[in-house]
């Protein structure tokens, strides 16, 4: 009884509660209306793309369309003893369409990645059935299995039927090193062989240490900045924001020039006595050049993470701490430095994210021994145009930054990233 | 930052390597911008200073390389810089209208899911740009945008627009909500307010977005490198294949051009946050 007298109506006679909702909802509604152009364009342009690019890393239907009726027919092999007269018919059947259609050649090789030497086998099949060789009233079986002994041996059908799913993770196997091997079982490649696991730890150890030297360098001048007076720091950062706003490649190029042998660095090395004039140290194409290069291009975003949070440091915190008896050292350390933790985890985070994904200068500067996972998905879209495994790679170096961008969206919050 | 006169000696001598370690690190952060520009006036054809240009011998200097970049004639500068700047100017427009729609409406306290939209929103700009580079090309191969100025200008929006949706954001942080509130009571209709009121507020947010949208696009290479055919080559393309194949100092001369137009920008950047700032310091 008294909750209903209590409750406060609109002029209209509606509850107010009811029409706050309703006007609240009208809102929600409005904002979400502003947002709406945006998020549509980028789910249709960006986010369902990278989702074709995961069905087209697992996707192997080409060879399962080309081959319907064997896989039916294999259904009902054991897999183990060469298959019977039903899965032999129904292969020379589905093989002479594609003779028809003139895709043959693409299922060799497709199936002669799965197994070596399957390339040269179905194309001397395939002269027998453009030849009308094979006589389709008596025994398929036995007319196959005369066109190369490699077709009575039963591990070449088990490689067949291993292809059968629409679906594999070959692809991802590939990305560390490992394949399925004949009986299906997971396995890894030779040791001389593990080229992708090389470049993924190189990309770690690559992104960790440009990282650190960003953390290094760039904590010095961002608490310089911070505490100088405003003339002063206003003068230096520009040594930090043009950097920042100057194109990629040509910071590139000016590491290029500085690094080759004949550069500027080596020069100032030789004019020290460092190093002998017919001696020249190659800093470009290999690590060295990944680091310098990369460590200059993304200081500046260590540095104005830990600016912005410097700043708001009181300078009286450390004069308190000071005058409480602690040495300059103890009370930057005790006082300090906890205080710039949060733009510590910014900047690194930051850096790290850009830093493992990198591409522009190690393909420039990084020589063979310099390279990382970017540039290994660059050369199978352009190069080997195995844009399966190119997408592969891709959505494994994904999965790992957008468990960095979380960690980055818990501890910072990406509406507080601060640009310049 | 003078000492007070009785700090400790081993304190002092901690604040002298300080100083040392802070101005090393400016050196290395800006340094290597400058020696491209003695190297584009080599009269010679390496990319090393000649013994003529270290005595600081006239004739070792030279504008043939400026030249070579403006009238040579197998030089596609020309072509890559009119469709640098096209693409540029489209992709920052579209990237400031749909940022700035979009920050207003995350900025609303009404905003459903904001934490995972606004995720979305960025995730451009943190998933690394190779990733982006297949997904946008598969997209626009499929549509049949690859290789066409529209490819690029849609790709590049989707790579500035988060730029926008961040300085909006951040702008509007500090924005008095009610004076929309007056104009509104004042008899202003939601699209008048935003034209006279809001947007002028905002501009420096909007602006500044806008020149991290143009420097996107127009530093953009890893993107365009899937999407450009040969009529679409930008000047970032260009200088990628010089860089990799024939290092000629025409591209240092570009490159110098390039750093001039940079610290244009950040003039113009700076100037808007300090203009920002202070509107904002009125507003409280």
């Amino acid at each position: 009884m008294s909750s209903e007298t209590k409750q406060i109506l609109t002029t209209d006679g509606i509850p107010l509660e009811v029409s706050l909702k309703k006007a609240e909802k009208k809102n929600k509604i409005k904002a979400f209306l502003l947002v709406a152009p945006l998020l549509l364009f980028l789910i249709i342009t960006y986010v369902f793309p990278i989702g074709e690019m995961f069905s087209r890393s697992i996707d192997d239907k080409m060879i399962t369309n080309m081959l319907p009726k064997t896989f039916k027919e294999m259904e009902k092999w054991d897999g183990q003893e060469l298959p019977s007269e039903e899965v032999f018919t129904a292969f020379y059947y589905d093989f002479k369409v594609l003779v028809e259609k003139q895709e043959h050649g693409k299922l060799g090789q497709r199936l002669n990645k799965e197994k070596n030497g399957f390339n040269s086998i179905t194309k001397k099949l395939f002269r027998q059935v453009k030849r009308k060789k094979i006589d389709e009233s008596s025994s398929i079986k036995d007319q196959i299995m005369k066109v190369h002994k490699r077709w009575r041996n039963v591990e070449y059908w088990q490689a067949i039927k291993r292809t059968a799913p629409p679906y594999t993770m070959s692809k991802y196997l590939k990305g560390v090193d490992m394949y399925y091997a004949a009986d299906g079982s997971i396995t890894q490649v030779d040791e001389d062989r593990r080229i992708h696991r090389i470049l993924w730890l190189r990309t770690l150890e690559i992104a960790f240490f440009v990282t650190l030297f960003c953390f290094l360098m760039g904590y010095p001048i961002a608490h310089l900045l911070a505490t100088l007076p405003m003339k002063y720091s206003n003068l230096l950062m520009i040594c930090v924001l043009l950097p920042f706003w100057t194109s990629l490649l040509v910071r590139t190029a000016s590491w290029m020039i500085l690094l080759q042998q004949q550069g500027v660095v080596n020069d100032f090395f030789v004019m020290i006595g460092l190093v002998a004039d017919d001696n020249r140290p190659e800093m470009m194409y290999n690590k060295v050049g990944t680091y310098v290069a990369m460590t200059q291009i993304l200081l500046p975003f260590m540095v104005l993470p830990l600016y912005s949070v410097m700043k708001t440091i009181s300078p009286s915190l450390m004069r308190a701490g000071k005058s409480l008896g602690g040495t300059p050292f103890v009370a930057f350390w005790k006082v300090y430095f906890p205080l710039t933790i949060p733009g510590i985890g910014a900047g690194c985070l930051l850096v790290f994210i850009l830093a493992i994904g990198y591409y522009i200068t190690p393909a420039l500067v990084g020589g063979a021994s310099g390279t990382l996972i970017s540039n290994q998905i660059a050369f199978h879209m352009k190069q080997t145009l195995d844009w399966s495994f190119a997408s592969a790679m891709g959505l494994m170096l994904l999965s790992g930054v957008l468990v960095i961008y979380w960690i980055y969206n818990k501890l910072v919050g990406v509406d507080n990233i601060k640009l310049g | 930052m003078a000492l007070p006169s009785y700090t400790e000696t081993r304190y002092r001598i901690w604040h002298y390597i300080y100083i040392a370690i802070c101005t090393f690190v400016f050196f290395f952060l800006i340094a290597p911008l400058f020696v491209i520009f003695p190297l584009s006036f080599n009269a010679e054809e390496f990319l090393v200073f000649s013994e003529g240009m270290k005595n600081l011998d006239p004739d070792a200097f030279s504008f043939r390389w400026y030249k070579d970049m403006i009238y040579g004639t197998k030089n596609p500068w020309g072509l890559a810089a009119k469709n640098s700047f096209i693409i540029a100017i489209f992709a920052t427009i579209g990237s400031i209208i749909l940022g700035t729609l979009a920050a207003l409406g995350l900025s609303s306290r009404h905003m459903p899911y904001k934490g995972i939209i606004m995720a979305t929103l960025i995730s451009p700009m943190i998933v690394p740009l190779i990733i982006s580079g297949v997904a946008i090309f598969f997209f626009m191969a499929k549509v049949g945008l690859a290789a066409t100025h529209t490819g690029i200008v849609l790709a590049h929006i989707i790579l500035g627009t988060p730029f926008v949706v961040i300085t909006v954001t951040a702008t509007l942080s500090g924005f008095d909500h009610s004076v929309t509130r007056a104009a509104a009571s004042l008899g202003s209709n939601p699209v008048n307010t935003f034209m006279k009121v809001t947007l002028p507020l905002i501009l420096p947010g909007v602006i500044s977005g806008g020149l991290f949208a143009f420097v996107t696009s127009f530093d953009e290479v890893v993107v365009v490198l899937f999407l450009a055919g040969l009529e679409n080559t930008t000047i970032p393309i260009q200088m990628w294949t010089g860089l990799r194949e024939q290092l000629s100092p025409t591209i240092l001369a570009v490159a110098t051009c390039l750093i001039i137009l940079s610290t244009l920008i950040l003039i113009s950047a700076e100037l808007l946050r300090r203009r920002s700032e202070r509107l904002r310091g009125i507003n409280r």
